[in-house]
């Protein structure tokens, strides 16, 4: 039977993962525990390959960083390897914080921008504007970033335990068509649903893989919405208000715009 | 005759929004047209430091008024414009309009970084945002929104980018100055990449950042690295 393989590309990078986790946190990035946070990310981007997320490269470099960080921490003083004298005085804590605030600011003038944005497509002059772009409604931007999602998928395996060969996922017995039918299903059933309930009755890891995939892609087709009213509270799933043709020829979405899907034959 | 009410006049009937150089065409060419009137004639040569803080008082005087349309200075040319609190019933007079999608959360980032940073490497807005930029960049070009600078001073001389005046129209901004928090923003020194997020050169792992350095800059300060270990 054909199977969907399906690959997502993870834009964001390790600094907006960090400073996810910071604000996760609700500690002040000058006062974050540095050990802790390297310990969270691990676990982050061993899940995001568990899902099959390509995440770039850079992310295994800040891993490889923060673990550096992190053993230097278990040294006493006297011990720690200082850099090369060029490098001197430069503490990779301090280094990597100030990049962080750096990046944050950064990131509220993009917020600021955007809102600037906003404002200009409600402002009109007496001619029309270049109309050199196709007409299309502005992209369903999921309000729920990907480290929310795999944050609350996060919570959904920690119930099950290591021991099962996750390479087996395309021969279990689910595969990502059939949850797709399945959760197109669920949320035609009810007005919204809830992330956790997705979940309800899934007896193994791959199958949470699966049922994640699934909802990943049926975001992408803009056939499902996911929304969070609370910052980091749960998520909402809901059908998207345009009904749109459920088998749709993948085109360029902001979500992901490097993912094929080829009919695998395992 | 009002310079105020001339202008007003001109950018009322005006199609596209007009610089003060082309506002000054418009006076010198009025002549022609009417041939003989003094009022035009005094006008024919004026300067555009009066026409600029004429414009500011007819702007002053619309805001003041609370009009619905105000006139505004745009990537330095005036228009005017409608305020958005009607945008309702303009989207149902003009009809759907054609605007361009939105950009993402990293390519308006990305575009933050440019905007208050120019002009710098595509390597300096990596070092920033911890992450590749070439897909946002590619985006970001054909949007029109920034363009080649230059090229920077250091060896493999690679480019260097900035904004165009059509990042100003697209976000409705005069000028950069106009960029929020613009001071505080541009104060923090730009580190020269020095392999910020990338092990220390004592670690066995040579990360894959060091091992292929392109034409683009070592820029000083940088170590070489101790060891490129075999790479894969």
């Amino acid at each position: 039977m054909a199977e969907y393989k399906v690959k997502f590309e993870v834009f964001e990078g390790p600094l907006d993962l960090l400073l996810y986790l910071i604000k996760k946190e609700e500690v002040d990035i000058y006062e974050v525990n540095l050990t802790r946070l390297a310990t969270q990310f691990i676990e982050y981007i061993d899940t995001m390959r568990l899902l099959d997320l390509e995440i770039a490269g850079e992310f295994l470099v800040m891993a490889a960083t923060l673990m550096y960080i992190k053993s230097r921490e278990l040294l006493p003083v006297e011990q720690r390897v200082e850099g090369e004298p060029e490098d001197e005085g430069e503490d990779p804590r301090w280094e990597l914080i100030r990049q962080l605030v750096e990046y944050k600011k950064f990131k509220d003038a993009a917020s600021q921008l955007q809102a600037l944005e906003a404002r200009q497509a409600d402002v009109f002059a007496r001619t029309p504007g270049k109309l050199e772009f196709e007409p299309e409604a502005a992209p369903a931007r999921p309000e729920v970033s990907i480290f929310d999602l795999v944050n609350a998928v996060n919570v959904v395996l920690k119930r099950f335990n290591k021991r099962e060969d996750l390479r087996d996922i395309f021969e279990d017995k689910w595969s990502v068509s059939q949850k797709i039918e399945h959760l197109l299903q669920l949320s035609s059933e009810k007005d919204a649903l809830k992330f956790s309930e997705l979940f309800e009755g899934v007896t193994s890891r791959s199958e949470v893989v699966v049922t994640f995939l699934a909802l990943l892609e049926l975001i992408r087709l803009k056939q499902l919405t996911c929304e969070q009213e609370a910052t980091f509270g749960e998520i909402e799933i809901r059908r998207a208000p345009t009904p749109a043709d459920p088998v749709e020829t993948p085109t360029t979405e902001p979500f992901a715009a490097n993912n094929e899907t080829t009919s695998l034959a395992t | 005759m009002e310079l105020k009410l001339i202008l007003e006049g001109i950018l009322f009937s005006a199609q596209k929004p007009l610089s003060l150089k082309e506002l000054r065409d418009v006076f010198a060419g009025a002549l022609e047209h009417a041939e003989g009137n003094e009022t035009v004639r005094g006008l024919k040569k004026i300067k555009e430091t009066e026409l600029s803080s004429t414009l500011e008082e007819l702007a002053a005087e619309h805001e003041a008024a609370g009009r619905s349309y105000r006139l505004v200075c745009v990537a330095s040319s005036w228009q005017f414009v409608t305020q958005p609190e009607y945008a309702p019933w303009l989207k149902a007079l003009v009809g759907h309009r054609i605007r361009p999608p939105r950009l993402s959360q990293p390519a308006l980032e990305t575009l933050a970084i440019i905007a208050y940073r120019q002009p710098l490497t595509r390597t300096e807005i990596e070092a920033i945002r911890g992450v590749a930029v070439d897909g946002v960049m590619q985006t970001l070009l054909e949007r029109g929104l920034i363009e080649q600078a230059g090229r920077a001073e250091v060896v493999g001389r690679p480019m260097t980018y900035g904004t165009t005046a059509g990042f100003l129209e697209y976000f409705g901004m005069r000028n950069l100055e106009e960029l929020p928090a613009a001071e505080e923003l541009r104060r923090i020194p730009v580190e020269k990449p020095e392999s910020l997020v990338t092990a220390d050169p004592g670690l066995a792992t040579v990360p894959p950042e060091q091992l292929n350095l392109p034409a683009e800059a070592k820029p000083e300060g940088e170590k070489v690295p101790a060891e490129t270990g075999g790479e894969p």
